[in-house]
């Protein structure tokens, strides 16, 4: 006998189970035929590694590679350090002046589209070019901590408005400094939200396409850059073995994520 | 001055000091360079891109109006307000997509028991972390002319040639729906977590229908579960570039697009900056339109 159920909506149960499929369907595509042996794309030609060798050697995927990953670092590590303050000042003190123009203004890039902060970047990148001479890769870097800063301030901000206070006050009880109280007891309990911000920001800037797109001065390509440019009329080969390599490192960032913060809980 | 008033003046100036590192860093890449964008747009192009210092209103005349090739008299341009259109309808079109979708699909998570449930809200996680750009690529490969639809009915002999797909406005939409469909489940199904399903227990015993149920009890109390989806959907699907380029080829444009144009082969920056300007714009009117909606409900 079926089990009666309040919570059961008629037809809701197909809906999300079809729209579980949809979602697998493409992705279980892309990485079948990143593995089809055939020269092109229209037919099957077996199982085969050729396309990650393809891509393995690739100069152009190599300094791509490294320098996503050098931009990612850069632009985690500064957002972070510029976030953290930002989210002790907003939630330790609650009415102080100007307290929910910092949290608008640390906000303000979250509610508009990509492209706009992108073409501000440009022209404003390429004034400071003509002025500087500086071509290197600080401008993606900066541009991206940009974009990023709010992505490490929100989920530092909800860790700290969940914590528990009484430590701290504690600390100040026997005597602590501020900076000790902050370095032993604050920033330890922080962690996992200065952890969960940092994650969100180096997979965002590995993602961010069209920011980097636009800021990226000629050979400055990124991984995600790349792949679009080698986009012309159809995807290649080589482009399905880089997604699945992407794909795979993310599933096992997300698990290794899910299988420490479920232990700590 | 009391010291108590002595005391909080110190902290809000340590507060300050604080936030004034990132505050710094954000007018410089982000403040800034937006007046910037207004400024350029109400300048003259540079004959082989970038400006020229001279105030000139042609970006925002030629946003809506355009020369005509014969006679010289100015004519609306066509060609952009079908691409503001698209970009508005498209992104609509999204939101409501992922939200019929999105809202039965959150809400079996919702309602798993505790064991699995993480194992669904893992399952919808992995396509959110996924690069936009991987899975416009796997759209691409399910509805391209040698793709795993047309394969699929080739092999089984329903078609005989393969049926063009891509390249449409609906390719593109396809694409946002499943880009952006994540977006809108994880939030609802943030709200549907709190939801006290007890409620539903009251109002079944109250004789309430469940469409009932869902229109009176948990629509209401996931409200703002709603509003965020749609925000975190309509946002980006207004300025997708990535999907239009991808999935709709050089023909089925949106602004993102017709911006990029502008900057590059277009060689008119001003106008590209004016075209910026308008998506801006439309972005926080439709936030606005979203936020009063969703109030005024309340208020009823």
């Amino acid at each position: 006998m079926k089990q009666f159920s309040v919570t059961a909506m008629p037809g809701f149960a197909l809906i999300a189970v079809v729209a579980f499929v949809l979602l697998y369907v493409p992705i279980f595509t892309l990485v079948t035929n990143s593995f089809n042996g055939a020269d092109t794309m229209a037919s099957w030609g077996g199982f085969s590694w050729r396309w990650y060798a393809a891509a393995w050697a690739n100069d152009e995927v190599q300094s791509a590679t490294i320098r996503s990953l050098v931009i990612a670092c850069w632009a985690t590590g500064i957002a972070v350090l510029l976030a953290t303050p930002v989210a002790l000042a907003t939630t330790r003190n609650k009415n102080f002046r100007g307290r929910s123009f910092i949290y608008l203004f640390t906000n303000q890039t979250l509610v508009v589209p990509e492209i706009v902060p992108a073409v501000a970047l440009l022209i404003f990148f390429a004034m400071i070019k003509i002025y500087t001479q500086y071509q290197g890769l600080g401008y993606l870097i900066a541009a991206h901590v940009m974009w990023c800063v709010p992505l490490a301030y929100l989920p530092i901000r909800a860790r700290l408005e969940g914590m528990d206070l009484s430590l701290e006050t504690a600390a100040a009880d026997l005597y602590a400094t501020r900076w000790q109280t902050l370095r032993h007891i604050t920033l330890p309990l922080l962690m996992p939200g200065i952890m969960a911000g940092a994650m969100l920001c180096f997979i965002t800037s590995l993602d961010t396409v069209v920011i980097t797109e636009f800021v990226k001065s000629g050979g400055q390509d990124t991984l995600a850059t790349y792949m679009l440019g080698q986009f012309r009329r159809g995807i290649t080969p080589e482009i399905n073995a880089i997604s699945t390599v992407l794909l795979a490192l993310t599933v096992l960032l997300l698990l290794a994520f899910f299988v420490l913060t479920r232990k700590r809980s | 001055m009391t010291p108590e008033q002595q005391q909080a003046n110190a902290d809000a100036r340590r507060n300050w000091l604080l936030s004034a590192p990132a505050l710094i860093f954000l007018t410089l890449t982000a403040t800034l360079p937006f007046l910037g964008v207004l400024v350029y747009s109400f300048l003259t192009p540079g004959q082989y891109g970038n400006v020229v210092w001279k105030f000139s209103t042609d970006g925002w005349v030629g946003l809506v109006l355009t020369r005509d090739v014969f006679d010289d008299t100015l004519v609306w341009a066509d060609a952009h307000l079908t691409i503001i259109w698209r970009t508005i309808r498209l992104a609509g079109l999204t939101t409501i997509i992922t939200f019929v979708i999105g809202f039965p699909t959150a809400w079996f998570i919702a309602t798993r028991p505790p064991k699995t449930r993480p194992f669904w809200l893992f399952l919808i996680t992995i396509p959110f972390w996924t690069n936009l750009l991987i899975r416009t690529f796997a759209i691409n490969e399910v509805i391209r002319s040698e793709g795993l639809i047309n394969s699929v009915l080739l092999r089984f002999g329903i078609i005989d040639a393969p049926i063009s797909m891509i390249y449409t406005d609906g390719a593109v939409l396809l694409g946002m729906g499943y880009a952006y469909l994540p977006l809108m489940v994880l939030p609802l199904f943030a709200a549907m977590d709190r939801f006290d399903m007890r409620l539903l227990e009251a109002g079944y015993d109250l004789y309430a229908s469940r469409l009932t149920l869902l229109r009176r009890i948990v629509i209401p109390v996931v409200r703002p579960g709603i509003i965020a989806g749609c925000i975190l959907v309509f946002i980006p699907a207004l300025g997708a570039y990535v999907t239009p380029r991808v999935l709709g080829g050089g023909k089925n444009m949106m602004l993102g697009n017709l911006i990029e144009l502008q900057f590059g082969q277009g060689r008119n920056w001003p106008l590209g900056a004016a075209i910026s300007i308008t998506l801006s714009v439309i972005t926080l009117v439709a936030m606005l339109f979203i936020l009063r909606a969703s109030t005024r409900e309340v208020e009823r």
